[in-house]
């Protein structure tokens, strides 16, 4: 266990404690090694890694604005291209910069197939700005702009599907992962790190703050998502599904109870109509990436 | 003295942020029961937790939030949280 | 070698002899021609630089940002709504201190949406910390290209650069331009040496955020070195006069202004009509005379003030408007000559393409010697009434 012992994301950051964000940071840059540079999006993890003249990152790190990441990046792709250099380069973003304001650029620079890695830390709102909607925000979530109230049950839409978005404009390697599972989420980033052209891996990024549960449970809520169903674990080449994490599924109940984002589901009273949705939406996901182990007697 | 050209840092100076006072609970490792697995040096979100040259994990107080994941996550229940003494 | 050329295809020739590693532009009337012009050169390994064809503008800029950041020379081109979109990132840019050289084929920002010319897209960036230099014609547009890069990179400056010159009536007219030659722009413009840069061999942060404790000295350095280009300007446009015989040392140009009584100002194409003009009422006696504006930011205030403090009156002609106020050019000129007591009158004029004639800046002069100004010049007559 000596690894390395200078991390490359350096403590000091002012992220809260038990950061999923953080955690992934670190995790990322582990497995991508010195020779990376990094672009971020404004958000969480750009906000609490960088106050000035503070900054966490050891490899070169630029942050530019909210929704133009993956452009930077394919400006600093075709520059190193130009003149000859060897660095890997990833573009990180919260699930607002990525499947929101900067699906633009994400587009593009996918559509015109430079060499570089998105990565989406999924915490599923605006964190930055006091937890509001995205995009990534799951349905039924209570956020700062969806809340739950006497004619509403949260965000009225399901999630964006992003990875399917960027494998249609051929990326030919498009991954999800999730702090629960580190050792696997470091061989995504290291796949796609080796993989020729634009890669997107999603990372599942619980927040404490903005979810609603003790900062301890970061991980163990992570795991919650992937057992219900909820998110789903998996791996993408060429656009077809090669690789998913099978689960013995539990009830999505178990997830959504342990959150404040979904407590308008139990309290005052349980509403059953609601999270049968929600279990719904797991078992479409279920189906459809055949992720049920089925437990033979 | 002039500021970072372009708003720019040196590599690494957020150390110079000492976010263990940021504390009220403590990670005691309990190396007795411990299974050197390295679970906590993996989870912890600040980096913080080093295994030295034998894999007996500790954590850099000086850094460490006190967040509790490595105490949670710890297969051996080798990790407790105390509350902090201030 | 005087060449009979397109003012886009001038352009983008000294932009090719500049050596850009990384181009990143969209194509929007009437900047289009250099974009392809470019293009083809690309295609035909006239030019070594990888060439990214963006989605929109906002990306452009934004991909000229990071080659820039990780240290190649860039360039882009736009004009009108395609700055409009840069605008956060022209911002940004300027702030990062990365030394981006873009055309601005100076075009009218819409609503009502129209193609034409006049200075408004790149005065709404007046604020932004980029560098701005007009062209009154081909050869200048051509030229700035190299002293721009010259001036953006140096290390007193890191600072982005606008190259405005007005769409068709430049852009698209054919004109005598004598080009460099590569070896000549090689000689006049170094290779770029980055001072900060993306690099794992030195694993810097850029572009972080600032507190309140902070902000305000990172605004305080880039004006200093928006106003400390100056002297960066200077000596480039000097060293140009000597190696080529075009000197562009001062930030403005003076015409027939030895005795003037009523100073024109103004910027860009519609100073060669302001000139005719000017040789028309010298002959019929009239002491008209021009201070052309060159380098809009930095501004020269001083050369202004200079040039300005004799003179019975000043005519500003401002090809845009900062709605509910005035022209941007007239507010400078006023501010400069701040205590003089010399009058500045403002005419906002040749919005959206209106053509200007001589007969134009004549009518202006007289208006200005009758003391009326500060208003919409030539405005259809129904919207008096
Ligand atoms: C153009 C623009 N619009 C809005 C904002 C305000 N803003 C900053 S961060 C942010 C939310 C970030 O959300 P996300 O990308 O999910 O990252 P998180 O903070 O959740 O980690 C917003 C709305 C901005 N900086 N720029
Ligand atoms: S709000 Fe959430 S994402 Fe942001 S720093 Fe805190 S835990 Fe991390
Ligand atoms: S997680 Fe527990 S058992 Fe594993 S190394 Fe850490 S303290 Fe020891
Ligand atoms: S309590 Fe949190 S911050 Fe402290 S060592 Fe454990 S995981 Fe790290
Ligand atoms: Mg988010």
């Amino acid at each position: 266990m000596t690894g390395e012992q200078c991390s490359l994301f350096e403590s000091g950051h002012r992220a809260c404690g038990g950061c999923a964000a953080a955690l992934a940071a670190r995790t990322i840059l582990d497995a991508a090694g010195r020779d990376t540079i990094v672009v971020s999006a404004t958000g969480c993890m750009e906000v609490f890694s960088t106050p000035y003249p503070e900054t966490a990152w050891n490899v070169p790190w630029i942050h530019s604005l909210f929704e133009n990441n993956s452009a930077v990046a394919s400006g600093i792709s075709a520059a190193l291209k130009k003149q000859g250099r060897k660095e890997k380069v990833i573009a990180i973003g919260g699930d607002g910069a990525s499947f929101d304001i900067g699906m633009l650029c994400l587009s593009g620079a996918f559509e015109r197939g430079h060499d570089f890695v998105y990565i989406c830390y999924d915490n599923e709102a605006y964190m930055n700005t006091g937890i509001q909607r995205s995009g990534a925000t799951p349905y039924d979530a209570s956020t700062t702009t969806s809340p739950a109230g006497k004619c509403s049950t949260g965000n009225p839409r399901p999630k964006k599907d992003l990875p399917a978005i960027l494998a249609a404009h051929g990326a030919p390697y498009v991954a999800t992962a999730t702090v629960a599972y580190l050792p696997d989420l470091k061989k995504k980033i290291r796949k796609a790190l080796d993989t020729e052209g634009p890669c997107y891996v999603q990372v599942h990024a619980p927040c404490c703050t903005g979810w609603g549960f003790e900062s301890e449970k970061t991980i163990a809520i992570a795991r919650l998502a992937v057992e219900t169903g909820l998110f789903v674990s998996y791996e993408m080449e060429n656009g077809q599904v090669t690789r998913v994490k099978k689960v013995v599924r539990k009830p999505v109940e178990e997830y959504l109870k342990e959150q404040r984002r979904f407590r308008h589901l139990f309290r005052p009273q349980r509403n059953d109509a609601e999270i049968a949705k929600i279990q719904a939406i797991a078992d479409r996901n279920a189906e459809k990436f055949a992720i049920d182990i089925v437990l033979k007697k | 003295m002039a500021l970072g050209l372009g708003c720019s840092s040196r590599p690494g100076t957020s150390r110079a942020n000492r976010t263990g006072s940021w504390r009220t609970f403590r990670p005691v490792f309990l190396h007795d029961k411990c299974t050197k697995c390295g679970l906590c040096v993996s989870v912890c979100p600040e980096g913080c937790v080093v295994a030295d040259s034998e894999g007996i994990p500790e954590p850099d107080y000086d850094y460490c939030k006190g967040c509790g994941l490595c105490a949670e996550e710890c297969p051996a229940g080798a990790i407790e949280m105390q509350k902090e003494e201030k | 070698m005087m060449e009979i050329m397109e003012g886009s295809h001038a352009v983008a020739n000294a932009v090719r002899m500049c050596r850009p590693q990384v181009i990143a532009a969209y194509p929007i009337t009437p900047q289009t021609h250099i974009v392809e012009a470019l293009a083809e050169m690309v295609a035909d390994c006239r030019l070594d630089a990888e060439y990214i064809t963006v989605e929109s503008e906002f990306s452009a800029l934004s991909a000229c940002l990071g080659a820039s950041a990780a240290g190649s020379r860039v360039y882009s081109a736009t004009t009108s709504q395609g700055l409009a979109l840069m605008f956060e990132v022209c911002f940004n840019t300027a702030g990062l201190r990365l030394p981006v050289v873009m055309s601005i084929v100076n075009r009218a920002l819409g609503a009502p949406l129209s193609i034409w010319n006049d200075q408004q897209d790149s005065i709404a960036l007046r604020d932004s910390g980029w560098l701005q230099f007009y062209a009154e014609d081909n050869q200048e547009a051509t030229d700035l290209h190299y002293v721009a890069y010259r001036v953006a990179e140096d290390r007193r400056v890191l600072l982005p650069a606008f190259v405005c010159f007005d769409g068709y009536i430049l852009s698209h007219t054919y004109e005598p331009v004598e080009m460099l030659t590569e070896e000549q722009v090689d000689r006049y413009l170094p290779k770029y040496r980055p001072v900060h840069r993306l690099d794992s061999a030195d694993p810097i942060s850029i572009g972080l955020f600032a507190s309140p404790d902070y902000y305000t000295e990172f605004r305080y350095q880039i004006d200093q070195a928006v106003k400390g280009s100056m002297q960066v300007i200077r000596e480039a446009g000097r060293q140009f006069g000597e190696m080529f015989g075009r000197d562009y040392a001062s930030p403005v140009e003076e015409y027939r202004m030895d005795d003037a009584d009523c100073a024109i100002v103004a910027m860009g194409s519609i100073c060669g009509t302001a000139k005719d003009a000017i040789d028309e009422m010298r002959k019929e006696g009239r002491k008209a005379g021009l201070l052309r504006i060159r380098t809009f930011r930095p501004f020269p205030a001083e050369e202004v003030r200079k040039a300005l403090s004799g003179v019975s009156s000043v005519a500003v002609l401002d090809k845009n408007i900062s709605l509910g106020s005035k022209g941007a050019v007239a507010l400078e000129v006023r501010d400069a000559l701040y205590g003089s007591g010399v009058p500045v009158l403002d005419y906002i004029i040749a919005l959206g393409g209106r053509d200007v004639a001589k007969k134009d800046i004549k009518s202006v002069v007289d208006m200005a010697a009758a003391g009326k100004g500060d208003l919409f010049y030539g405005l259809r007559e129904e919207v008096l009434r």
